[in-house]
């Protein structure tokens, strides 16, 4: 196991800037945070905080957002580091890689040997670099962080002192909780009860947590030979060279992956994604998961190992040309009756199905066709919508809890015209209503109509309001004036007139808005 | 990706979840807002067509109690007309959940498609009806709506649906706290009938605040009563 320690921070801190470089550093992504630096640690800010309990306990913390891209993209080289001196590398995330040291070790003239080796090789890529060796995966990520090689066979008494935390790494696990309650503080303890009975009380998730525990986690319960034919292929055409968009495109392929395989009550614990380029350049890595691997955790690794090879830190891309085939293939699958749970994740089936329903309807309507409804902050209602491509996380352009002066109070209009249409609205000689220097209508309007011919008559009407905005850009500042409007049909509109600056008294331009439909 | 699908027609599909409508059960219907009690009092049952017309406004206030109780709901082809887009706010205010309520703007050649695949998957599909359908397509998805356990809510402008079970109609509605010049729309008093087939046909016609005070759906009740509430005097009847 090689690990990058807080990698996250690592690179977070090398796109900031330089300020950051010696203060204490967290990244943030979801509201928590999800990694700092070691003197931010020291000062007792963890994993899966909240940014202000963070900063509370922190004051100078510098919080950076994530950037996954970027991680993926730093870690390329390392990963190719490690390649040049053993094969059959699997990565678990940006930071962390494993690989199979009995061969290697070997041939390199004992363990401790090749933990340097490869510690060498690394550190010429990334500043710190830990490399731990054990038995199972569990015990040697637990090395990794404390740089040690254990003997083999010794892995449970290597555990056996750890607290019974090192299970739980983002602080939220039930199981951590009630053993805790049950006065099992470290891991040997919680090994010595029986597996049976822990089987029995805790599940399959507490069963595989009592085979790390114990580091007997070297193998998954049952590994099946993976069936040839659930590998899936993208072609790409013509050839891509953006990773959202290989992305996108193999989302449809990645849920046929998946579920092939649970049709088989297969799950994929170690996948091989295998790339080629328009210019005829392969490259294929191996992703391994903590756990089984999702539809989305199977797309995120697609991200990684894409921006790695397309964009790679040290300028010696992989593939230089767009991508034109993507293939996903099944290295070791494990039976879903153990797993389930993390099949599905917490959002409910009907959640599951009605996203890939909407996967669907973008494979035939293209990815704008579902698109997202979203309330953000603006003084116009039409400002106030904000429709995004559905499946695109993005934070809200502008924040609704801030003050909008000017903004109407509700009901609000339930269809928004976009653009707005071009309207009249005239007074009752025929004329362009008109507002006045101090923001009030010279003469009532008595009719409105998209035409001059088809205009209808004006029962009631309210307003205007003025809405200066941008006034404090001389480019893009509008004095806009906003009436509700109800005609004779019973029907109210939203219109605003659209008024040059300065000339208080000339003609506005009155467009339709919204309609209160 | 379609010349993928071309070369290999035929996948192994996963077996079919078992429904409950397969096995003689049927899910409970979805909630309306209390004010829809009226109009609907069992609520939206589940594998019916309910076609809705004359007000958008009615159409999201039908789907909001299901939609915060946790339904997926889908509008396609709406809001009606070219350069428009559903006002995200109306759609809060009314209760809808944004996180839950994809929309379809323009699903154009593919509409019975579209619809189709989202009646496999949704709660609620509400659809503008297309200018002309087939009347195979017609039962196709009233058929499709029945079978997946969702609901069928077609919006119509003008055209007919003979397939629904239920037909919502909105009148023209009146505004009120808005006057010459003064004030401004506060709320508007609708008239929404419903008639229906079999059962259920009975047609009745019922007052809503639709919207409300505060963006919602209220019933609309006696304007006196809340004074005489407040004052805590029961006013005689003479």
């Amino acid at each position: 196991m090689v690990w990058c320690p807080d990698w996250p921070v690592v690179t977070a801190r090398d796109t900031a800037d330089a300020a950051s470089s010696h203060a204490p550093v967290a990244v943030l992504a979801g509201g928590r945070i999800v990694a700092c630096s070691q003197s931010a640690r020291g000062i007792g800010v963890r994993r899966g905080m909240r940014k202000r309990e963070a900063q509370s306990r922190c004051p100078d913390l510098v919080v950076l957002p994530r950037d996954e891209a970027v991680e993926a993209r730093r870690f390329e080289p390392a990963i190719r580091a490690v390649e040049a001196i053993v094969a059959g590398v699997e990565v678990i995330r940006p930071g962390l890689l494993c690989l199979a040291a009995g061969g290697p070790a070997r041939h390199l003239g004992g363990e401790p040997a090749l933990a340097t080796r490869l510690q060498e090789a690394v550190s010429w890529t990334a500043e710190e670099v830990a490399v731990g060796i054990a038995d199972g995966a569990f015990a040697a990520e637990q090395a990794a962080r404390r740089a040690v090689v254990v003997p083999a066979g010794g892995s449970a008494a290597f555990l056996a002192d750890l607290p019974i935390g090192t299970l739980d790494a983002f602080g939220d696990s039930a199981l951590v909780d009630v053993l805790r309650r049950l006065g099992i503080w470290t891991l040997g303890g919680f090994a010595a009860l029986p597996a049976r009975d822990v089987a029995a009380r805790f599940g399959p998730g507490g069963a595989w947590a009592h085979r790390q525990a114990g580091g007997r986690d070297d193998r998954p319960v049952v590994v099946r030979e993976p069936p040839v034919d659930c590998s899936v292929t993208v072609e790409l055409e013509p050839a891509v060279d953006r990773v959202d968009v290989v992305a996108f495109s193999a989302r449809n392929a990645v849920e046929t992956f998946v579920n092939n395989l649970s049709a088989r009550a297969l799950a994929c614990s170690c996948v091989e994604l295998e790339v080629m380029s328009e210019a005829g350049e392969c490259a294929a890595r191996r992703w391994r998961g903590t756990g089984v691997l999702s539809a989305s955790d199977v797309i995120d690794r697609i991200r990684w190992q894409i921006e790695g090879w397309l964009h790679a830190a040290d300028g010696t891309a992989r593939l230089t040309a767009g991508i034109a085939r993507l293939r996903i293939i099944p290295i070791e699958t494990v039976p879903t009756g153990t797993h389930q749970q993390a099949l599905w994740g917490g959002d409910g089936e009907a959640g599951e199905r009605a996203r890939r329903a909407i996967a669907r309807v973008q494979t035939m309507l293209g990815f704008d066709g579902v698109v997202a409804p979203a309330v953000v902050g603006g003084r116009g209602p039409a400002q106030r919508t904000q429709l995004l491509p559905w499946g695109e996380e993005r934070e809200p352009a502008r924040r609704v809890a801030e003050p909008w002066p000017g903004h109407l109070p509700s009901p609000a209009p339930s269809v928004l015209v976009d653009p707005p249409a071009p309207i009249e609205l005239l007074d009752a000689g025929g004329r362009v209503v008109v507002v006045g220097d101090r923001g009030a209508l010279l003469r009532p309007p008595t009719r409105l109509g998209l035409r001059r011919e088809s205009a209808v008559e004006v029962t009631s009407w309210a307003g205007p309001w003025p809405a200066d905005e941008r006034w404090w850009d001389p480019g893009s500042a509008t004095r806009v004036a906003r009436m509700q409007v109800v005609d004779v049909r019973g029907r109210a509109y939203l219109v605003a007139g659209e008024m040059t600056t300065g000339a208080g008294t000339a003609e506005p331009r009155w467009v339709l808005e919204g309609i209160y439909d | 990706m379609l010349d993928q699908a071309l070369r290999n027609p035929i996948r192994e599909r996963p077996p079919a979840p078992i429904t409950a409508a397969a096995l003689g059960a049927r899910s409970p219907a979805l909630p309306v807002h209390p004010a829809l009690h009226d109009l609907l009092p069992d609520g939206l049952r589940r594998g019916s067509t309910v076609s809705v017309s004359g007000s958008l406004s009615l159409l999201l206030a039908l789907l909001a109690d299901a939609s915060a109780e946790g339904a997926w709901c889908v509008l396609v082809d709406l809001p009606v007309g070219s350069a428009t887009r559903l006002g995200a706010e109306a759609a809060r205010d009314y209760g809808i959940d944004l996180a839950r309520l994809p929309v379809v703007p323009a699903a154009g050649e593919s509409w019975t498609n579209v619809v189709g695949a989202l009646l496999d998957a949704f709660d609620i599909v509400a659809a503008r009806a297309p200018a002309r359908l087939a009347d195979g397509d017609l039962r196709r998805l009233a058929a499709r709506a029945r079978s997946r356990d969702s609901v069928l809510l077609p919006f119509l402008t003008g055209q007919r649906w003979p397939m629904a079970d239920l037909r919502l109609t909105a009148e023209p509605g009146e505004w009120s706290g808005i006057g010459d010049g003064h004030g401004r729309l506060a709320r508007r008093r609708m008239r929404v009938s419903v008639e229906g087939r079999g059962q259920a046909g009975r047609s009745r016609r019922v007052a809503l605040w639709l919207p409300g005070g505060q963006g919602g759906v209220e019933p609309y009740g006696d304007e006196l009563a809340p004074v005489v509430e407040l004052s805590g005097v029961r006013r005689s009847a003479s």
